[in-house]
């Protein structure tokens, strides 16, 4: 289990370098700069404000002073939001994404492992066939289309809910939290149900019936862990799911979270915005996905006992 | 014998009883994937020729009559938008780049994946566990973060843009592809052929490419409707189909701004949407049931 461990982390290292490699090398692709969208600035400003930002330096004197700062979690000042730096923009948006991107992860599991449970327990009755159409319709309704839906429902009908906007109060987190987390609920849903229903025709579970146990606790003590498995194997990729979803619900909410901050950026240049953004999800997506891989290791005793990775 | 006899024999030249008639017979049989067949079909019959049956330009604004409710008499079949061009047309123009672009990324992460992944398989050993690696580090990387970087660069270049799409799409296709390749590679077809020494990249063209045909449509399927999001997610965030051109999520989103004054501008591209994505999801699955009757996603 130690050395799984250490080896998972070692392969995260790679991974994290090749991220802010290819990040850093692929904004400098993009054409313009990030003082093209001003007022013409005369060469002596111009040439004042590269050598303030490192700009005048060769490209890979630029990429280790910027692997430098990383180290040292420093993600450098923003181009266009003057006077800050983007780690002030990044703890400015990121709790804000963080609640409503935790709820809904959280909340989207939780939901959608009990109904995946429901609809294998009640395998080809009418119960297993509404959820499962229920969770065809979350995967083929985009949150673009469900969102402002539900903001004309509740918002502008019945006046319950705010349209958008944000304070530190639950009527403004509940319609960003269900448009995120129903894509989730529905590929859980999903999941759970096929794996609980492969799990319930094996060998062991026959075994629990045969001795007579009852049927909440064969699930319970029983099936529930290994059918749990692709659901954590899930984890990781949900989470960028989640990430990336934040982006849109942030816009049609008005959100002021961190993937606002990353279109804005990407619109008008922010290198430095950008590249921290990126970096930022992507260390955070890594740390996740090898906290999974622990989790997962620690539920599945093949990879426990053997050590080894199933494919 | 010759590629196309190789794959029209995997198709459809088989006895009844074979792994596709089989299939086709448990497709056939799935009334969920039948109706989202038949639908899909005339769904892409209606984008291709529905433009020709309105009096009305998709980019021509009709400037009497803007932001009008659907209305039969002056022809604006789903309405107008706020400056005045005919919904119907747009809808159908707008289906017509986001079914192609989708079609083209998947394509592109097709060819890609499968190659990718059939190699890998096929050789195995060290080199196929550097590349399996190297998946597996690149799925550990913000996917949609790099596409917006990537459109940045490209400077919004729609067909560039979904080139890129595809190319960083095929990760799941390799994977899938792989895992079949290693158990084709012991198939006493694949050691015949070997034997008879023919050359490695014949092998995997002729004998591997082929049998993993059943999986590649599957996962095809399940591709489009990803990519069909994606394009509209972008195109939301007005980072993908410029005006004039349009696509559904563009469409979505000039809707969405109006929906309250204008609701059928958010109701009828969103519709087309929804439709089109619940049809190729269910066509995926039914292909996966059968096509594999094991009990899966």
């Amino acid at each position: 289990m130690l050395r799984y461990a250490i080896e998972r982390l070692l392969t995260a290292i790679p991974t994290l370098l090749l991220l802010i490699t290819l990040a850093f090398f692929l904004i400098r692709l993009a054409p313009g700069g990030p003082f093209d969208s001003e007022r013409v600035l005369s060469p002596e400003i111009e040439q004042n404000l590269n050598q303030l930002y490192h700009l005048d330096e060769s490209l890979p004197v630029q990429y280790f002073r910027y692997m430098g700062q990383i180290l040292r979690l420093d993600f450098g000042p923003s181009f266009q939001y003057r006077d800050w730096t983007v780690n002030q923009l990044i703890m400015q948006g990121f709790p804000v994404s963080l609640t409503i991107g935790g709820f809904a992860l959280l909340g989207g599991l939780i939901l959608g492992v009990l109904i995946g449970l429901l609809a294998a327990l009640r395998q080809n009755t009418w119960p297993d066939y509404t959820l499962m159409s229920l969770a065809m319709a979350g995967l083929s309704i985009p949150a673009f289309v469900l969102a402002p839906l539900l903001v004309l429902l509740f918002a502008v009908k019945f006046g319950w809910l705010p349209a958008g906007g944000w304070e530190w109060h639950w009527q403004y987190m509940l319609l960003p939290i269900i448009t995120l987390g129903m894509p989730l609920v529905a590929y859980v849903a999903r999941l759970t149900r096929a794996s609980m229903i492969e799990v319930m025709r094996s060998a062991f579970i026959r075994t629990a019936r045969a001795k007579g146990l009852p049927m909440w606790l064969i699930v319970l003590r029983h099936a529930l862990k290994p059918s749990l498995l692709p659901v954590v194997s899930y984890l990781g990729p949900a989470a960028a799911a989640i990430i990336a979803g934040s982006v849109v619900i942030e816009k049609i909410f008005t959100v002021p979270g961190l993937g606002t901050y990353f279109v804005q950026g990407a619109l008008n240049r922010d290198y430095t915005l950008v590249l921290g953004v990126v970096i930022f999800y992507g260390m955070l997506i890594i740390l996740f996905n090898l906290l999974v891989d622990l989790l997962y290791a620690w539920m599945d005793p093949q990879i426990r006992l053997n050590n080894r990775i199933r494919h | 014998m010759s590629m196309l006899g190789q794959w029209r024999q995997t198709l459809w030249l088989q006895r009844p009883g074979s792994l596709w008639a089989d299939a086709l017979a448990r497709l056939m049989r799935n009334r969920a994937a039948m109706l989202a067949c038949v639908l899909l079909l005339l769904l892409v019959v209606l984008v291709c020729a529905g433009p020709l049956l309105s009096p009305w330009d998709a980019e021509i604004p009709d400037w009497d009559n803007a932001s009008m409710p659907p209305d039969l008499s002056s022809k604006h079949w789903f309405g107008t938008d706020a400056i005045g061009r005919d919904l119907f047309v747009r809808v159908l123009e707008g289906g017509r780049v986001s079914l192609l672009v989708a079609l083209l990324a998947t394509i592109v992460s097709l060819v890609i994946g499968v190659s990718y992944g059939a190699i890998a398989g096929y050789f195995g050993g060290r080199l196929d566990a550097m590349m399996m690696r190297m998946v597996d580090i690149l799925y550990a990387l913000p996917f949609l973060f790099f596409v917006i970087l990537l459109i940045v660069i490209f400077q919004r270049n729609i067909l560039l843009i979904f080139i890129a799409i595809g190319a960083i799409n095929w990760l799941d296709m390799a994977r899938i592809v792989r895992g079949q390749t290693l158990s084709l590679r012991n198939r006493p077809f694949v050691h015949a052929a070997e034997a008879i020494g023919v050359q490695s990249k014949y092998i995997i063209s002729r004998h591997i490419v082929p049998n993993l045909l059943g999986v590649v449509v599957v996962y095809a399927t399940l591709t489009i409707p990803q990519i069909i999001l994606m394009e509209s997610f972008l195109s939301f965030l007005g980072l993908g189909v410029q005006e004039p051109a349009t696509s559904w999520g563009a469409l979505v989103s000039d809707g969405a701004q109006e929906m309250q004054t204008a609701p059928w501008s958010l109701l009828f591209p969103g519709m087309f949407l929804v439709v089109t994505l619940f049809c190729f999801n269910f066509i995926g699955d039914g292909l996966r049931d059968a096509l594999d009757p094991r009990e899966h996603l």
